[in-house]
């Protein structure tokens, strides 16, 4: 089984255990993804975690660009910025550096 | 694609089956399709929205937060059997005030559980085109 910093994680290199999360896996994660994990970045992972922790689920997309444009501002808001910071999906990559599971319907 | 009338019958208690996180799976799932999504809460169905519930001594997850996520994803209209609660000894007042915003009408929070009586919710499915029974 593959592991991020001794984190086991699954096929599909999302954490097994969601309580394994930390920063710095966050942070490898995104440098095996060509990605440096801005303030921006964070926002979204922040929120995703939190919206988790609230709901026991990962938002759908459609949730979290509603929920990113209210929190953050209307400029934020679109599919276009997420994908900007998160270029394969803000559900799967973003949930991914988050420590969360898929999100339920993506496929 | 059409918009459709989806209704989804749920009928047993939260744990002990996975009827009940199955229903939830499907209906976040469906939510991602924008179909018209109601859900009805009848017989042991009615404790899956109970307030106050706790899964640590059985070892499983609480999903009893995720229904508060439903308004997120435009599930509001959500049927409660008067009958299914009386026969409990349950009230309205013992299930999650579960509510959505409503784009309409400047975002303000409007309740999604109706508890409605036995002869109205079959008036309710008999108007549905696809009614999926948990």
């Amino acid at each position: 089984m593959a592991d991020i910093l001794g984190a086991e994680v699954d096929e599909e290199g999302f954490l097994v255990n969601l309580s394994d999360w930390t920063k710095e896996i966050a942070e490898s994660m995104a440098k095996d993804d060509d990605i440096e994990l801005s303030e921006e970045h964070w926002d979204v992972i922040n929120f995703l975690r939190n919206y988790f922790e609230e709901y026991q689920i990962a938002p759908a997309v459609r949730v979290l660009t509603k929920a990113i444009g209210k929190q953050f501002g209307k400029e934020k808001g679109n599919s276009k910025y997420l994908y900007s910071l998160f270029p394969y999906g803000p559900g799967k990559q973003g949930c991914r550096f988050a420590g969360l599971p898929k999100p339920t319907g993506c496929i | 694609m059409a918009t459709k009338k989806f209704m989804y019958l749920n009928r047993k208690a939260s744990y002990g089956t996975v009827y009940a996180i199955e229903s939830l799976e499907v209906v976040l799932i469906a939510a991602a399709f924008e179909q018209d999504v109601s859900l009805a809460f009848i017989d042991d169905g009615v404790y899956q929205i109970i307030e106050g519930q706790n899964t640590d001594s059985i070892g499983m997850k609480n999903f009893s937060k995720t229904y508060h996520a439903l308004g997120d994803y435009d599930i509001n209209k959500l049927y409660v059997s008067a009958e299914s609660l009386e026969e409990r000894g349950l009230t309205e007042d013992d299930l999650m005030p579960l509510v959505y915003e409503d784009e309409d009408d400047d975002w303000a929070e409007k309740p999604s559980v109706k508890v409605v009586s036995n002869a109205e919710l079959s008036k309710i499915m008999s108007d549905q085109d696809v009614c999926l029974s948990f």
